[in-house]
């Protein structure tokens, strides 16, 4: 079967394997290896693909397995995407702690990837909430494993890249909610200076902070900075009736991208009206706010298939963290860098992440700043800016998001990961993908 | 329908019928209460337990009860039914199990063709004929039966699995006829190639699926619309219209 990752760079044959029970997968991957875990193929590079090779297909693992009501522990097949979870959960009172810019990824991937989301300063990562899970190795064995059982082992499969072996089902321990909404402020905001003081004034007393930058206009950028607390049902009675969300959460109705273009619609010519009318839309609704949680954590869920946008040679993206003490310059640096190279990017997107200790060996995360910027693949010439931004992330001691990467160089990826030696013991042998090969050698 | 709803999967887990059973656990009116009771009957008691587990997930005041049998002893099929039905009448029976044989498998070897047309064509109508009795002298529910568009023009690619599933239909309509005018619904499903495991061969070949999230959600309206026949998705209405009407001559040249 012919299988690409989000950012559609290339479309490999792989050999895949269905997965369909936590039970008895240990008993389907021993052969055929190496192998790799496949969930919905969100990742943007090659953390998830295997060209030529075997692919343990686990959306197949999709049931609910417990919960208890009284703590909000749920025990569920690595299958299950958050959507699920969500779905069945928000109208009892209950919520992911952690969720990505998408519902649309399972669960084990969310591990495999120790995924972050609005709130890192408060929550942390996805890793962070989960409390155990079972780990299938391509031996036959199958490791319980938690913060007292296999520590290590649970420590390195957080953020493991999917290379420490199938995670068969997953514990996570889910946070209860006033209600579906949330009340959101919006701040524009015109140079880094004013997103920098805006992200440290919202540490304390908002939960979720994230911005949209315009990064057409270099270092002197503008933005729409967005944050926002869960909203309790004694929040919601004290709004101005207007104001009062009145019917029940649903997102609108998705649209779907129905054909891949020839050629990228994000390009020189579109770029810079689609960033003045998105700067425009929505410093229109500076102010408070309130959004119900689809579509304030997953606004673009409703365009289905959106990464067709970037047209038939696909996108990257690149998504980096530098840490606190550099943060302002190394963003002021790639900014210039991004628009002396005549390049843009419209989903551009600056957060801030506080000091805590990561999850796993591999998580991503570090206090500083991280920037995720998409690029349409116009091959050499995406490669020359991408070195350039690899140099500013290098020097600043940052790191790039392996979730997104399809290019990174194996040095500047064991540069940024320092728990990567120790990483190296726990991987399954009969495990490898694309990226490990690439960053790893094996 | 009483207060409370009973619903018989058999054949529960196969991924169209867990789906089925996930979208009667989530519908409104169980989610606010009323009372759902769902019996299981499956072969393997792990699996069967595993769906219990997750529609109590998903839905806490569901109950569920797993029966395990053989699929292919007549006798077995009328116990395992009469013993089902000494609880109370199910208002919904959906009978979903079957395989997708492999022709060629079964053109070489005769009691492959017996087990394929046994499982997918003669097991079903057993059951359904098993529930057909008690649900007539109640004069309530909704039998449900999963046929094949493949049962529609036996083709030289899944002739066999296709006359099993053409035994279904033929075996459906004449319920229907017998129960037309009664309180018991006959509905008939026919759904086109499904991304199931029973699949997984073909979608590696590259062949395009519907999710079985997608086919469930048809039966569920079928069974609720109590419709005689039900194409999942509904293009195959027409796709299998139009195959059925082709002329000897032209569909004899097309390779399918």
């Amino acid at each position: 079967m012919k299988i690409s990752s989000w950012g559609r760079l290339g479309l490999h044959a792989h050999n895949s394997v269905q997965l369909a029970d936590h039970r008895t997968l240990s008993r389907q991957i021993q052969h055929e290896l190496p192998g790799i875990s496949y969930g919905m193929g969100r990742s943007y590079g090659d953390v998830c693909l295997n060209p030529e090779g075997t692919l343990w297909q686990t959306r197949g693992m999709n049931r609910f397995i417990r919960f208890d009501k009284d703590t909000g522990l749920l025990s569920c097949e690595a299958g299950v995407t958050l959507k699920e979870i969500q779905d069945c959960f928000v109208p009892r009172g209950w919520m992911l702690p952690v969720t990505p810019g998408t519902q649309l990824v399972t669960v084990g991937g969310a591990v495999a990837n120790d995924v972050h989301g609005k709130n890192h300063h408060i929550m942390g990562t996805f890793g962070d909430h989960v409390t155990g899970f079972s780990l299938a190795r391509t031996d036959g064995s199958t490791r319980d494993c938690s913060r007292n059982d296999n520590p290590d082992l649970f420590q390195a499969t957080i953020g493991g890249l999917g290379l420490t072996g199938v995670i068969a089902r997953v514990d996570i321990q889910l946070r209860r909610i006033g209600s579906p909404w949330l009340l959101t402020e919006t701040l524009p905001f015109s140079s880094l200076d004013d997103f920098f003081a805006y992200a440290d004034a919202s540490e304390v007393g908002w939960e979720h902070t994230v911005s949209w930058i315009d990064c057409l206009a270099g270092s002197q950028t503008r933005g729409i900075f967005l944050r926002a607390n869960h909203a309790s049902e004694q929040d919601l009675a004290a709004l101005p009736p207007k104001q009062r969300p009145t019917r029940k959460t649903r997102p609108a109705a998705g649209i779907s991208m129905p054909i891949t273009p020839p050629l990228s619609l994000v390009n020189r010519l579109s770029l810079r009206p689609f960033n003045a009318a998105y700067y425009a839309m929505n410093a229109r609704k500076a102010g408070p706010g309130v959004a119900d949680y689809q579509n304030f954590f997953y606004p673009l869920d409703k365009i289905h298939h959106w990464n067709r946008m970037y047209g038939r040679r696909g996108f990257y993206q690149y998504q980096c963290v530098v840490p606190r003490a550099s943060a302002r310059q190394a963003v002021a640096d790639m900014l210039t860098a991004i628009a002396a190279a005549g390049e843009g990017s419209f989903l551009a997107v600056l957060k801030t992440f506080a000091e805590r200790p990561a999850a796993g060996l591999l998580s991503f995360p570090m206090a500083g700043a991280t920037l995720a910027l998409d690029f349409p693949n116009k091959g050499p010439r995406t490669e020359r800016l991408f070195v350039r931004l690899d140099d500013i992330v290098t020097q600043a001691g940052g790191r790039l998001y392996a979730a997104k990467d399809a290019r990174m160089p194996a040095q500047m990826f064991a540069q940024g990961y320092p728990g990567l030696e120790t990483f190296s013991a726990f991987r399954d042998p009969g495990i490898s993908s694309a990226m490990s090969r690439r960053l790893l050698g094996s | 329908m009483t207060q409370n709803t009973r619903i018989v999967i058999v054949g529960a887990s196969s991924a169209i019928a867990e789906h089925c059973a996930r979208q009667w656990a989530e519908q409104p009116e169980h989610a606010a209460g009323r009372q759902l009771h769902f019996v299981l009957v499956g072969r393997d008691a792990d699996k069967l337990n595993a769906i219990a587990a997750d529609l109590l997930v998903r839905n806490p005041s569901v109950t569920s009860q797993a029966e395990c049998t053989d699929f292919s002893c007549a006798d077995t099929i009328g116990k395992t039914v009469a013993h089902i039905v000494k609880d109370g009448t199910p208002d919904i029976v959906l009978i979903a199990h079957g395989t997708l044989p492999d022709q060629q498998q079964c053109q070489q070897d005769l009691s492959a063709a017996v087990d394929a047309m046994h499982i997918n064509g003669l097991s079903p109508v057993l059951f359904a004929e098993a529930f057909a009795g008690p649900m007539q002298a109640a004069n309530t529910g909704t039998i449900a039966i999963i046929g094949s568009v493949a049962g529609d023009r036996g083709r030289k690619s899944n002739y066999v699995y296709g006359a099993a599933k053409g035994l279904v239909t033929r075996y459906a309509q004449g319920l229907q006829h017998r129960l037309a005018g009664s309180g018991v619904n006959i509905v008939l499903i026919k759904p086109g190639p499904t991304d199931t495991p029973m699949t997984a061969h073909l979608k590696q070949a590259g062949a395009r699926l519907t999710p079985a999230e997608d086919v469930a959600a048809a039966i569920v309206r079928g069974v609720n619309k109590g419709s005689p026949v039900v194409y999942a998705p509904a293009k195959w209405w027409l796709i299998m219209m139009i195959i059925r009407h082709l002329p000897r001559f032209v569909f004899n040249k097309m390779d399918i």
